[in-house]
């Protein structure tokens, strides 16, 4: 393996992990907001590529016109996750929010393995990809990373810089002070679900045309997502875009050297020491 | 303890187990009480940790099946005998807890719950990659492994026989805990933990102790569910459904409590039994399963424990 080789390797790891970092962000955020671990999030990532394969094969639309209505999808779902399971578990201890998304991640598992079985299933997506040096980088990466990049610049402009977003920040922050400074706090918390969810299905649907998937890959993804956000600091989206690109970096590094079967192991090993070590998150040391 | 009723409840439970089948030979029975005794096992130690000191493990099985694998692989190569082995696997799970517990247990609320997953999937995919335990294919035991017991026939009721004292064992422990100063502690821990550890509570030695007794009791389990299968592989030994099952047990018979989780175990047990025989259900098992916790959770938080406890309160002075 050259230096080249390597190089290469990890730029490719780097374009992938972005995609992570981008599921990331949607569980962070939901985490930020309302202190709930939303541990549906694996079926929602499985959702994402489900709704790819279901609108390319069967309504024939190209791979990346699906984006806009998953990510219209996933926000409905995600308002109808937060009536359903969320909203009675607001201020309840976190075991209850725990379980609660819990459950209804089994009944989605459970009815998805009854009607699709776990057969391996892949979105055939044909993009020019850019060659350097001996070593050809999928188009398919490229954009999905492009893709990450425009949808995360949004959410940022989105938190930072409109009246909803920062009344987002606000419930955040303090969700009493929100309540009487005005914010409908309830309705904030629904829209901060629902935008979670939708970039875990945006997310998930852009991973689908990376990579072959089964219904269960979710539990891969969502623990990816974990890691992630874990590197990147809890309820900060920009930290868990960084927490992807690192993560990346690593897969990238260490695929030219050990089985791929290993890196499991190792990114769990990296997540539990992290947790332990930084439970604050390796980005977040600027925030207080 | 033994002028309190719950010590005779407790005893009569185990004296049910343990005679149903036997009398009268009944194998069909022994074989569905099996994974009852197990069911049982799992969710009584896991309710130590979850139910009295409020930390949601979401790994539960790692215990069960790592000393499932100790005992196999120690049965194997090495060839030592059924109890040596069975003992050394669950000492040194319990080792392995203590010291992952001081390590994952600095950890609070869903922290410590992401944690569990992350050790679960990481020990999988560890003993996968690990030739001495055969990776992914798993390791099996010769059929003469049964033969120092008596033949299987024989071996596979002294099996079932001290799966039950296994499972008494667990009741007892949790029984004795709960009313002891350790357990008064964990309880304060599951309250309020800054409160506890203020007025004196050791709590990172308290919660790492409970992590670390409640693992051995399910590592023995662990053994004899897989010596008595004579097969293990890393997919069956660290089933994340079983972890499920264990939380969704817990709940439905009321956490915090010795006989919910007991009761729930056995309720589970019966309706998995009738769904899996059943046309129309047995592929909606995990359906059953997330639904029924997903109503306890929003509708029924204490559990079947909390609700007798509410229709009879005078349960409470017989039931812990």
């Amino acid at each position: 393996m050259s230096l080249f080789g390597i190089i290469a390797s990890i730029i490719d790891g780097v374009l992938v992990g972005s995609v992570y970092g981008l599921a990331a962000m949607g569980l962070t955020l939901i985490w930020g907001v309302m202190d709930v671990v939303n541990l549906t999030h694996g079926s929602m990532i499985v959702a994402g590529m489900f709704a790819l394969y279901l609108l390319t094969s069967v309504l024939g639309i190209t791979p990346y016109a699906t984006l806009l209505p998953v990510l219209v999808g996933g926000f409905l779902v995600g308002l109808a996750l937060y009536w359903i399971a969320v909203h009675r578990m607001i201020g309840r201890a976190p075991l209850m929010s725990l379980l609660s998304t819990f459950s209804v991640n089994l009944v989605l598992i459970g009815l998805g393995t009854a009607v699709w079985g776990t057969v391996l299933f892949n979105v055939p997506v044909s993009f020019p990809g850019v060659t350097w040096q001996r070593y050809t980088f999928p188009g398919t990466h490229l954009l999905a990373a492009a893709l990450t990049a425009v949808i995360a610049a949004c959410l940022y402009v989105f938190l930072y810089r409109t009246r909803l977003g920062k009344a987002i920040r606000a419930v955040a922050g303090n969700r009493q002070a929100a309540e009487l400074m005005g914010i409908p706090t309830t309705r904030v918390l629904a829209l901060a679900f629902a935008l979670g969810v939708a970039l875990a299905g945006v997310s998930g649907m852009l991973i689908a045309t990376l990579f072959p998937f089964t219904l269960l890959s979710g539990d891969a993804y969502q623990l990816k997502s974990f890691v992630v956000i874990v590197l990147g600091g809890l309820g900060n989206p920009t930290g868990a875009l960084l927490g992807g690109i690192a993560l990346g970096l690593l897969e990238g590094l260490v695929t030219p050297f050990i089985p791929v079967s290993w890196t499991l192991v190792i990114e769990f090993a990296l997540f539990v020491t992290v947790l332990i070590a930084f439970p604050r998150g390796v980005f977040a040391l600027r925030r207080s | 303890m033994l002028r309190r009723p719950f010590f005779w409840v407790i005893a009569l439970v185990v004296a049910v187990f343990a005679a149903a089948p036997a009398i009268g030979n009944n194998v069909e029975l022994r074989e569905s009480l099996v994974l009852a005794t197990v069911y049982i096992t799992l969710a009584t130690n896991l309710n130590v940790v979850l139910g009295y000191a409020g930390y949601v493990n979401f790994g539960s099985i790692v215990f069960f099946g790592l000393g499932g694998y100790l005992c196999v692989y120690l049965m194997g190569a090495p060839a030592w005998p059924l109890p040596v082995a069975l003992f050394a696997a669950g000492a040194a799970v319990s080792l392995l807890a203590l010291v992952f517990g001081l390590g994952i247990l600095r950890l609070r609320g869903a922290y410590f719950a992401l944690a569990t997953i992350g050790v679960n999937e990481g020990v999988e995919a560890f003993v996968e990659n690990f030739t001495p335990f055969g990776g992914s294919s798993g390791l099996y035991l010769p059929v003469t492994m049964f033969k120092p017991l008596g033949g299987p026939m024989a071996a596979l009721w002294i099996v079932y026989f001290l799966l039950v004292a296994i499972m008494g064992a667990s009741l007892y422990l949790s029984y004795a805990v709960k009313r002891s100063k350790f357990g008064l502690g964990l309880l304060a821990i599951g309250q309020n933990e800054d409160a506890a550890q203020v007025l004196g509570v050791p709590t990172r030695r308290y919660k790492a102790l409970a992590y670390s007794l409640t693992a051995f009791l399910p590592a023995l389990a662990g053994g004899l569910y897989f010596f008595k299968s004579a097969f293990i592989q890393p997919s069956d030994a660290f089933d994340l459904t079983f972890s499920t099952e264990a939380i969704v047990i817990i709940m439905l018979g009321g956490q915090g409590t010795v006989t919910g989780p007991a009761l729930g175990a056995y309720l589970y047990e019966e309706l998995r039994g009738w769904l899996l025989t059943s046309d129309t259900f047995s592929n909606f098992q995990l359906v059953i399963a997330g639904s029924l916790l997903l109503i306890i959770v929003l509708f029924l938080p204490g559990g079947l424990m909390g609700w007798l406890y509410g229709r009879w309160p005078r349960l409470r002075s017989l039931l812990e």
